[in-house]
């Protein structure tokens, strides 16, 4: 039986391992990406967790949202990153600085 | 049977739609429709008006008290659009609706050749709608619109010949005068919704006794009375609209507007708007014997000091202006002792016999060719018979002849001033008196000037020569008096004076009618019998005076034959018999008593100081004021510091947290991410 | 007892490839990490009895997302080098705050069990035999919550048109036919007529 308490120090662990590769990965915006997936995993473990823990359903639809959600992400993410690439031949986050004006 | 709320409605509505018509639209339709129009609406309103009198009068329909729109709901305070119709409003409605009638059909004649005559249709229908509001509302923010209502309009009516600069001064200065009353108005209706918290007349009257127990702390740590604060308050906006010492100063003034709206606006109707609105808060005023000693003194010295000055006066306007400021001097005394159907009464009375005086005194002016100094008159009685007739029987009103109008409003109100006893009512009692010998005397000596005695208006108007003492004083009256020539184009004064026209002369005799009788019909009800029981309310164990009058009241009959044995009666004759002796025997001793009593002279010239008071002290205080403001206040606190202070600092500020902004994505990641763990971090260690 | 031993091991799994994901220094290597780490996810929750999630997981992220990722790293051309440089710069610091995120995270969520009355050592609520997650989810997806799930229908579906858009690129140069321009061709456009004078006789 899994309880509660080995679910939450598993998705504290994987939250700090994605943080700490969006620091150590900071010039690749795919990593960051991936990062990112990382730590929306972590959240829905999260979810898994109480959800099942208390008997109630409500979060595991979450999950499903969150998984629509960071689908799109992806997709947008990518596509924007493709575009990018094909304008600067670079995905170097240190090449896009627009911002600042 | 009760009223019908739609039409209380097209009563108020009438006059605005024919208001709108005229003034929009009157270009297109041209001057006669848009006077037939007008005088369409206002007397279909004043028809509907007589049916609802009748309804509630003698079909004695309850008392009407609804809302009729709500405009909005904020807060729990309820604005609405509402009415309150009793007898004390259809008494309201249907003098306004009737005065106002007669005045239309008078300004056909008035302002035949004026091009400003659509326009002026519009503005006085725009003004019966503005007063049916004010009086038939049964709520503060009516009121108080309604109150705004017929200031705007008197405001445009005053400065009506805009070219003239003595107009536009005058109605700037009504303007002002009327918005410091207002302000006090204006916070007394925010103490009674601070106590309340409701606009309505009968939550407000309900809550007094509550209220009487409140107490606020103003001016050095002094609690006042709530109640106090709030009915002076109230009355001191009442002060600025009905003129009283010391906001008066914006009613003589008001004359250089068009004749017609001085009878209507600043006589008949709007003036009394004050006394009507206090009558109409008596269940407040009677809770607080300071406001009532307040509205006292005020109105005794109103009724008695503001005469003497219609005594030195020439222009035939500005002696009727004065003598209404003695008259609603009067019917602010009647309220101060709690003879508040009295006030309300004088007030009817005089709305018909000071708007027949106006209109008369207009219909002289048209004769003269507007010259209005009644030093050039005399001797018009052979020419214009009806107005003679009628001027008689408006002075004769006015000065409380036994069983003419005037007498018995008047009369109750000095019996109501002697018997009271609350603070202040021994001075008022002795300005009421000696302003009947005022008010006979000044009366007369204008009806002799103009109407008896030598045809003086052949002579050219203002010859070096005439060495009146009172005749260096008046540079204002004169410049308007020129103003109006250039008006009028070189009339002279070849051709001899005639009878007016009978659009003129036709409203005179509707408004005698009344000036004579409805005393007589109407005192009996309305002071002695229980007509304004329900409107009005008297604490008659506190304020007993208005019991001695309504004993007298009772018998009108008598009481005209019982008043030869009394004071008034003989005052009044007194001034006119000396009126008669200095202005028809012997014209040349007024010289000679001015040159005797010069130091008076000089301070009647001056109307008391006034004017000069706030001109050269308020005024130029406030100015200097406002300039301190504008240049420390303004330029240097505001724009200097806070403004461009601010942006300087802002852009400082920029300069330096500028740099925290690299543009690079990860770096507003890793802020973020340390912002997450300091947040944690604080959560975990400093909340326990 | 076989479960708990079954979820240390996926959770050891999990974790390693995790790292396997930040640390690799081919970004293909970190892509197929990752899809290692979305499996021993799945398995996991399919160990917490949430097994219509476990399967989603898979076929959305492993069958779509993770084929996405790969797709797009293997098809720009990207210099890991220049990439990888500045690697160790911030090494230690991102350790630090990871250490230090994953201190806190457990100080709150477990050692303090949320401020609340949590009791972590307890189990899962008990799923009876007949129960069926996926019907569960199920009826839950499509009665109270069915406005949200067409709303994330939509997400969808902006998702896909905005892709799509972004990543389109007309080429300059190629003949093309355009349909629209042909149908709202005038005949003013194409046909041109002159009035010519006839030619006089010399």
């Amino acid at each position: 039986m899994i309880t509660l308490q080995q679910m939450l120090w598993l998705s504290g662990a994987l939250f700090a391992i994605a943080v700490a590769g969006i620091f150590i990965n900071r010039k690749n915006i795919i990593l960051l990406l991936m990062c990112i997936e990382l730590l929306l995993l972590s959240a829905n473990f999260n979810f898994v967790a109480f959800s099942r823990y208390l008997g109630n359903i409500d979060g595991q639809v979450f999950v499903f949202f969150v998984l629509t959600v960071a689908a799109a992400e992806a997709a947008i993410g990518l596509a924007i990153l493709v575009v990018l690439f094909r304008e600067r031949r670079s995905i170097n986050v240190a090449d896009i600085s627009s911002l600042k004006g | 049977m009760s009223l019908n709320p739609n039409l209380l409605l097209w009563i108020a509505l009438l006059p605005l739609v024919a208001s709108v018509i005229a003034g929009l639209f009157g270009r297109f339709i041209g001057r006669q429709p848009a006077a037939l129009v007008t005088i369409l609406g206002v007397g279909a309103s004043c028809v509907l008006s007589l049916v609802v009198f009748k309804q509630v009068v003698f079909d004695h329909a309850p008392v009407f008290n609804d809302a009729v729109y709500t405009w909005l709901v904020s807060d729990g305070i309820r604005m609405s659009i509402g009415f309150l119709v009793d007898p004390l409003t259809v008494m309201m409605m249907v003098v306004v609706t009737f005065v106002s009638l007669c005045v239309h059909v008078y300004t056909i004649g008035y302002m035949a050749d004026d091009p400003g005559y659509q326009r002026f249709f519009s503005y006085i229908s725009l003004f019966t709608f503005a007063m049916l509001m004010l009086v038939m509302s049964n709520n503060f923010l009516q009121l108080f619109f309604g109150w705004e209502g017929v200031g705007l309009v008197s405001y445009l009516l005053i400065g009506f010949w805009y070219t003239r600069p003595t107009a536009i001064f005058a109605n700037m200065k009504a303007f002002l005068v009327n918005r410091v009353g207002d302000f006090g108005f204006l916070l007394g209706i925010a103490a009674i919704v601070y106590f309340t918290g409701s606009l309505q007349y009968s939550d407000a009257f309900a809550a007094v006794d509550r209220i009487a127990a409140e107490h606020i702390t103003i001016f050095g740590g002094h609690a006042w009375s709530a109640l106090t604060v709030i009915c002076i308050c109230l009355f001191i906006g009442a002060m600025g609209k009905s003129a009283q010492v010391p906001l008066h100063v914006w009613l003589p003034d008001s004359m250089e507007g068009p004749t017609p709206i001085s009878a209507l606006i600043h006589a008949a109707t709007m003036v009394t708007a004050g006394i009507f609105m206090v009558a109409r808060m008596s269940p407040l005023f009677e809770g607080s014997d300071t406001a009532l000693s307040f509205v006292l003194v005020i109105g005794a010295t109103t009724a008695l000091f503001m005469g003497f000055l219609g005594i030195i006066q020439n222009d035939i306007k500005r002696v009727v202006a004065y003598s209404t400021l003695s008259q609603l001097g009067y019917m602010t005394v009647a309220l101060g002792v709690s003879a508040y159907s009295a006030g309300v009464f004088h007030l009817m009375t005089h709305a018909f016999f000071k708007a027949l005086l106006f209109l008369a005194a207009g219909s002289v002016i048209i004769a003269m060719h507007h010259n209005q100094d009644i030093r050039y008159m005399g001797g018009l009685r052979k020419y214009m018979p009806v107005t003679w007739i009628t001027s008689l029987i408006g002075s004769l009103a006015l000065i409380g002849t036994p069983f003419f109008s005037g007498f018995y409003s008047k009369d109750s109100i000095i019996l109501a001033a002697e018997h009271s006893h609350i603070w202040g009512a021994g001075y008022a009692q002795f300005a009421v008196l000696a302003g009947v010998f005022v008010t006979a005397f000044y009366s007369f000596r204008m009806y002799f000037l103009v109407f008896h005695g030598k045809e003086r208006f052949r002579d050219k108007p203002f010859p070096a020569e005439q060495d009146h003492a009172a005749d260096d004083s008046h540079g204002h009256d004169e410049h308007g008096h020129e103003a109006h020539k250039g008006d009028h184009g070189d009339h002279g004064h070849a051709h001899e004076p005639h009878e007016s026209p009978a659009v003129v002369w036709v409203p005179l005799v509707l408004l005698a009618i009344p000036s004579i009788l409805i005393g007589g019909i109407a005192v009996a009800s309305m002071l002695g019998g229980s007509y304004f029981d329900g409107s009005i309310f008297v604490n008659l164990e506190k304020h007993p005076a208005m019991e001695h009058v309504a004993e007298h009241a009772a018998h009108p009959g008598t009481m005209g034959w019982h008043a030869f044995l009394t004071l008034p009666f003989w005052l009044a004759l007194a001034g006119v018999v000396v009126a008669w002796f200095l202005y028809l025997k012997r014209p040349e001793l007024p010289a000679a008593i001015a040159a005797r009593l010069k130091p008076l002279l000089w301070v009647l010239e001056r109307k008391y100081g006034f004017d000069w008071f706030n001109e050269n002290v308020i005024a130029r205080a406030s100015r200097g004021l406002g300039a301190l403001l504008w240049n420390v206040g303004d330029k240097a606190i505001i724009d200097g510091a806070a403004v461009n202070g601010s942006a300087l600092t802002v852009g400082w500020l920029a300069g330096i947290v500028r740099r925290v902004q690299t543009g690079f994505l990860y770096s507003y990641a890793f802020w973020m991410v340390i912002g997450l763990a300091l947040l944690l971090g604080w959560f975990l260690v400093g909340r326990h | 007892m076989l479960v708990n031993i079954l979820f240390y091991a996926f959770a050891l799994v999990l974790l390693a490839s995790a790292i396997g994901v930040i640390g690799s220094k081919n970004p293909v290597h970190s892509a197929l990490c990752l899809v290692l780490t979305f499996f021993t996810a799945a398995a996991i929750w399919l160990l917490a009895q949430a097994e219509f999630l476990a399967i989603v997981l898979v076929l959305v992220y492993v069958g779509a997302v993770m084929v996405l990722f790969l797709f797009v790293v293997m098809m720009l051309d990207i210099d890991i080098e220049k990439i990888r440089s500045g690697f160790t710069r911030h090494f230690w610091l991102g350790i630090a705050v990871a250490i230090v995120l994953f201190l806190e995270i457990v100080g709150v969520v477990v050692a303090r069990g949320l401020g609340a009355n949590v009791d972590m050592k307890s189990g899962m609520a008990p799923v009876g035999a007949a129960d069926s997650n996926a019907t569960e989810l199920g009826t839950a997806l499509y009665t109270k919550y069915v406005y949200p799930f067409e709303l994330a229908a939509v997400l969808l579906l902006v998702a896909i048109i905005a892709a799509i858009v972004l990543t389109m690129r007309q080429r300059k140069g190629l003949k093309v036919q355009d349909i629209g321009a042909q149908v709202a061709t005038r005949r003013e456009d194409r046909l041109r007529i002159l009035q010519m004078p006839a030619e006089k006789k010399e």
